[in-house]
């Protein structure tokens, strides 16, 4: 059973640096939180994998490139997907938030947040090209399931808005 | 066959079936924000289904994969319930359709994740996450509907009264299901039965719809015993594999 924080060994955080979400390329996997323990065994990285969404195709393609990575510095691979404890936004890093951002892709809100700007009874999501509030929801799913789409009133971007997963 | 291998597949067919109906969205939904939603529901669905069959897969052995369970079974060896099977006649139907599952699947994996089977609850405690999703666009879309124009409100009623007659299949219980639930692992469906009635209720009064009042409910899903529908489904779902033995993509 893996616990909250995840176990990571200091020396294979470089490489697994190198290994970014396919959809938001700016965010590596380590800053998403999805990388929940890898460590060196008799010469084999073993890595345990947890999906954002269950159906998350981003998930094959990140497996394939971290084995990739590793075998480029001439190690061994083991990766296993692992549902439990289930994913959760507040694993993506502080600095991976302000990277999605520049990005343009505005950061989850807390829980309650979340379901007022979803229920499109608040204008709290703030565009990531203006910075104003006076946004809009205009689809609960957006490009990927882990996001939804918003306009924003005052410059009248579309955007994404990463949604709150807890 | 065990019974919790049955039990599972009463649970993971239902998803891969409705995420196969989803599928057939694809492109073709009434709005771009519709269809982008509707194909991201039936993933959802479909990311669901791999864990149980995955699990499944696990169970049975013999080399077996996820993918012998999803496309080499024969109609009769489907468990979904007739809900799901039911074609996308218009927009209203897939609404309709999909609350009427999601309050049932919402209440289902809610009880799943206390499952001392340490895979169900860990599948379930994913899976109750993106299903509040759905169930939250499900349902607002039947109030706008409902509470919509003159049209859209008689296409709303029209998709619930001839979808209501699948509704009491979902809280009926097979053997295997029993036996699973008698061992303490599996949910007893049939004990939120009078729960989802009345959310769903409470839901379509809000719509400005009626509540439909028929007796007469239709089951024989989760036996294997389909409608006209479930064999053009397979025969699009299985196409490839059914073609092309052991093909990989």
């Amino acid at each position: 059973m893996l616990t909250e924080s995840p176990n990571i060994d200091k020396d294979l955080i470089p490489v697994l640096k190198t290994v970014s979400d396919p959809e938001i390329p700016v965010l590596s996997v380590l800053a998403l939180g999805v990388i929940r323990e890898a460590i060196e065994v008799n010469g084999v990285v073993k890595i345990k994998l947890t999906p954002t969404y269950s159906g998350c195709p981003a998930m094959d393609v990140i497996s394939d490139d971290l084995k990739k990575a590793f075998e480029d510095v001439g190690k061994k691979v083991d990766v296993e997907l692992v549902l439990s404890p289930a994913w959760s936004t507040d694993w993506i890093s502080e600095e991976g938030l302000q990277k999605m951002e520049e990005y343009g892709i505005a950061r989850p809100l807390s829980e309650t947040h979340d379901k007022d700007v979803l229920l499109g009874n608040k204008k709290m999501v703030k565009c990531p090209q203006c910075g104003s509030t006076n946004t809009h929801l205009v689809s609960q799913f957006g490009s990927t399931a882990c996001k939804a789409l918003f306009k924003c009133d005052d410059c009248h971007e579309p955007f994404d808005y990463f949604k709150c997963l807890k | 066959m065990n019974n919790l291998y049955k039990y599972l597949l009463t649970i993971a067919d239902n998803s891969l079936i409705l995420a196969q109906r989803l599928g057939e969205l694809c492109g073709h939904g009434p709005s771009l924000e519709t269809d982008i939603a509707i194909t991201n529901i039936s993933l959802d669905l479909l990311g669901q289904t791999r864990s149980y069959y995955q699990y499944a897969a696990k169970l049975v052995g013999e080399n077996k994969t996820e993918d012998d369970i999803a496309f080499l079974r024969i109609e009769r060896d489907y468990k979904n319930c007739l809900l799901v099977e039911q074609p996308n006649t218009h927009f209203g139907f897939v609404i309709g359709r999909q609350y009427l599952f999601d309050v049932y699947h919402y209440m289902l994996i809610e009880k799943l994740q206390n499952s001392p089977d340490e895979n169900l609850a860990a599948i379930a405690k994913k899976g109750i996450k993106e299903v509040s999703y759905h169930k939250r666009f499900s349902g607002d879309w039947v109030k706008r509907l409902g509470d919509g124009t003159e049209e859209s409100n008689k296409k709303m009623q029209e998709a619930i009264d001839d979808l209501w007659r699948y509704t009491n299949e979902l809280f009926y219980l097979t053997e295997a299901e029993k036996e699973v639930v008698k061992e303490g692992i599996g949910v007893d469906v049939s004990s939120f039965k009078e729960e989802y009635y009345k959310e769903v209720s409470e839901l379509l009064t809000e719509a400005t719809l009626t509540v439909p009042e028929n007796k007469y409910f239709t089951k024989g899903g989760k036996e294997g015993v389909h409608t006209e529908h479930m064999g053009y489904i397979l025969a699009e779902l299985q196409y490839m594999q059914r073609t092309y033995p052991n093909m990989n993509w």
